[in-house]
């Protein structure tokens, strides 16, 4: 598929004023800083209006085959839309399990049926997805997992529980890693994969609540709730593959997501500004030594993160660890940006102890919430510990953690 | 619009670099490198005749005066592999010199000097002095004029310091003070007395370094460069030997992390491999990820040095950020390449404090991580 610069750039144009144009406006309550924050029915419309909103306007999924509801286009295509996204600090999508892992995912290996069924809505956001992977006794040993599901006939009876499902209270569709059987050499062979409906019977997501007291995950319990083998993805006790694949979706390790951004961006810039007019020793704090020491130290690694995606498309400067800038994006930009958060909130001075809902909180409070909320992704998704194990063996060809 | 590509790296430079890595491997394999130690010179003349015979003295000259006209950011694609395997050679103070030469020289300068360095002459530069200051318009150096039957001279007064691999060069390129101003000026080997050169005793030791006494020598004017701006072309050069440090950090990183990760793999306490364990595990994945980070940052300001962007800010802030990085991701590695050796780490044997010490030099000289990001803070949040 050929395109040209020209095409491109009006593209660029386009979509910049679209989004100009129909950014919403303050709704008049707080919203979450990602998807994985969700926790009231107001917060959950808002944003669900919001990406049909994107999608009908033709900025999400771009690169989606046509004939499930995609845009049939180039990826660059997305790629300006979902920079343009950032840029204009529009609100997220929310559907990001759909969007960004089920959604690939399917596509990737569903068959025809699941595609036909599926990729259209999760675009529109009809279809919300949440992802039942952790379970309360098993987390970074994702494939320890034993949430049981029991074939009878055609169909599957599932019971145990998953826990920090996001978006649980809303999802229509669950990707479910569950232990079809328990008789096997290892843990890892008896797992099987399903795209599971989550408004049946015997399934119930209870809210958890987050340490910033606001809601936005769920134990997801379930009690002899029955799905069709037709939910099954991958082949019946070969989930474990499937759930890898999905893991390198989530992870962006592979490409192929449907775009947008999935979180509010945050930039090193917005903490200069603050620099401007947190005090220190009565003149503005970005006068001081050790402070400017520090915001240059984080401009350093935000250019620097922002470069790597630019090399880590140029083989011949990826030779040497082929892959390694993108096994450690995960890693490297949630950390960068909780240590990021964390800063914002010090610089602050007496200020840093107001919280959200505070009259007197600078920004809003939106400093403290980050970096609290900051933690989702260095924990959610597989820990940065987990994460620096997998960079160390699979990268850098270290020997198994014992 | 959408944005130019920041990084633009060419067929051509990628073969460049796939040479002076394979090159660099086999001419500098540890052996090679640990000899080299006791001699005399940094590097054989037969390597570096071979090193100019492959044309890279001449890079980034254009063709006119011999070279293949391309640019610094090809320099930068040959000297992150050498760095790698800490190959050490007056490469990049002679192609430092031919380039201020480019920028300030005279037509004669030019088309005098340009196509003996390019051939094989050596150049040092002779830009620090015994106040360690890295601001290089900080001069003491000075310079009066005389007149004499060989016409109109300067003579010379002061003292130079860290001038690398003097006593194989040819030329010196000289900073100074003249009339109150800086200036840059020309000297050949032969208007060096018998002993203005003395050896320095340097932490890298795959380094010869010289302090260098002015006092006594005498040159003609006309060996002054004639730029106007004497202060940008210092500052242009203080950038360039940021860049090229910043790709041998880069190649010292990438060589010191491998070595660190062979004894990783191989060495076994309480029944296991010690890289099986996550106190050692994790750093490793820290020292690669600020690896690759400096890398980024290095060819974009090679990109941007070679689109000659150095003026308008861009360039200058991709070059400190480039130093900063590689040098804050140098240092680390080879200090923790120290640590996860154990005992066999403290000792001369083991290749890790070759690294540390390559790392402090190549830190040490043209500002270290603290100094550049002191720039920067003013480039960019002023
Ligand atoms: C905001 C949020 C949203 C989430 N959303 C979802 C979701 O939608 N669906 C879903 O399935 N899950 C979700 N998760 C769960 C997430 O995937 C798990 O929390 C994560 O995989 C870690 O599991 P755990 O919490 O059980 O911690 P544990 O595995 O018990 O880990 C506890 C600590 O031990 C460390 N640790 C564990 N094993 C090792 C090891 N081998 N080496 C070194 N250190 C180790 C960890 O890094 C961590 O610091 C979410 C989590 C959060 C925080």
């Amino acid at each position: 598929m050929s395109i040209s610069a020209g095409e491109l750039n009006e593209f660029e144009v386009e979509a910049a004023a679209w989004f100009a144009e129909n950014k919403p406006g303050d709704p008049g309550f707080l919203l979450p800083q990602s998807f994985m924050e969700v926790g009231t029915d107001q917060q959950f419309e808002f944003l669900r209006d919001w990406q049909r909103k994107v999608y009908e306007a033709g900025y999400l999924g771009l690169a989606w085959p046509a004939e499930y509801g995609g845009g049939g286009k180039h990826q660059a295509f997305q790629d300006i839309a979902t920079a343009e996204m950032a840029r204009q600090k529009v609100p997220f999508m929310t559907n990001t399990i759909g969007l960004s892992w089920a959604g690939p995912l399917i596509l990737n290996m569903g068959t025809e049926a699941q595609k036909q069924a599926y990729i259209k809505r999760i675009l529109s956001a009809e279809d919300i997805w949440c992802q039942g992977f952790s379970e309360p006794d098993n987390g970074s040993d994702l494939g320890n997992a034993q949430l049981r599901a029991v074939r009878d006939g055609d169909e599957f009876v599932l019971n145990g529980s998953k826990i920090w499902t996001s978006l649980g209270s809303y999802a229509d569709y669950m990707i479910l890693l569950a232990r079809s059987n328990s008789e096997t050499n290892t843990k890892y062979e008896g797992l099987s994969y399903f795209l599971s409906p989550m408004k049946i019977p015997g399934i119930d997501p209870v809210p958890i609540r987050k340490l910033t007291g606001e809601y936005g995950f769920t134990q997801t319990f379930f009690d002899n709730a029955r799905i069709p083998d037709s939910c099954l993805i991958g082949e019946e006790g070969k989930g474990w593959q499937v759930a890898m694949k999905t893991l390198t979706f989530e992870r962006a390790v592979s490409g192929g997501q449907a775009g947008g951004v999935h979180s509010m961006p945050v930039f090193a810039g917005e903490v200069v500004e603050l620099a401007r007019h947190a005090q220190r020793d009565g003149r503005p704090a970005i006068e001081d030594p050790l402070i400017r020491d520090q915001l240059v130290a984080f401009l350093i690694e935000e250019r620097g993160l922002e470069l790597n995606n630019q090399r880590a498309q140029i083989p011949g400067l990826n030779t040497e660890w082929p892959g390694a800038i993108a096994m450690a994006r995960k890693l490297t930009n949630s950390e960068w940006r909780q240590r990021l958060n964390l800063f914002a909130v010090t610089l602050q001075g007496a200020n840093a102890s107001r919280y959200v809902d505070d009259a007197l909180a600078i920004d809003g409070g939106r400093w403290q919430r980050g970096y609290f909320n900051s933690f989702s992704s260095t924990i959610g998704g597989g820990t940065s510990q987990i994460q620096k194990n997998i960079v160390g063996e699979r990268v850098l060809g270290l020997p198994k953690s014992a | 619009m959408t944005e130019p590509a920041e990084i633009l790296f060419s067929d051509e430079q990628a073969q460049l670099r796939e040479i002076a890595e394979t090159f660099s491997a086999n001419k500098a394999p540890m052996a090679a490198v640990r000899r080299q130690l006791e001699a005399d010179a940094a590097i054989t003349t037969e390597l570096w005749q071979e090193i100019a015979g492959l044309g890279w003295l001449g890079i980034a000259i254009p063709e006119d005066f011999g070279g293949s006209g391309l640019g610094l950011g090809e320099v930068v694609a040959i000297v992150e592999p050498m760095g790698r395997n800490l190959l050490s050679s007056p490469l990049a103070a002679t192609t430092l010199a031919a380039q201020a030469i480019l920028w300030s020289g005279s037509d004669e300068q030019k088309s005098q000097w340009l196509p003996q360095l390019a051939g094989g002459a050596v150049a040092a530069l002779a830009l620090t002095e015994a106040h360690g200051d890295w601001d290089l318009c900080h001069l003491t150096c000075s310079a009066s004029r005389t007149a004499s039957r060989h016409g109109d001279m300067l003579s010379l007064s002061g003292g130079k310091t860290f001038v690398t691999d003097a006593a194989m060069a040819d030329l010196f390129l000289l900073s100074l003070a003249l009339d109150g101003a800086p200036a840059l000026l020309l000297v050949e080997k032969s208007a060096l007395g018998e002993a203005a050169l003395h050896r320095e005793v340097v932490i890298d030791e795959t380094r010869r370094s010289y302090g260098l006494n002015l006092n006594g020598i005498e040159v003609p004017v006309a060996n002054l460069l004639p730029a106007a701006d004497v202060s940008g072309c210092l500052k242009r050069l203080h950038l360039g030997a940021c860049l090229l440090y910043a790709a041998e950090m880069c190649g010292g990183a990438t060589g010191v992390i491998n070595l660190t990760l062979e004894y990783l793999k191989t060495r076994r306490q309480f029944d296991h491999f010690i890289g099986a364990y996550q106190a050692l595990k994790h750093p490793m994945v820290d020292a690669l990820v600020g690896l690759e980070q400096a890398r980024s940052h290095l060819y974009h300001a090679a990109t941007v040095f070679e689109m000659g962007n150095l003026t308008d800010g861009r360039g200058e802030v991709a070059v400190r950020m480039a130093k900063a990085q590689a040098a804050a991701a140098f240092a680390f590695a080879s200090d923790r390449a120290i640590q996860f050796h154990g005992a066999f780490g403290f000792t001369y044997d083991c290749d890790a404090q070759l690294y540390r010490r390559r790392a402090l030099w190549c830190e040490q000289q043209h500002g270290d991580a603290l100094h550049h990001r002191k720039q920067l803070a003013a480039l960019l949040l002023d």
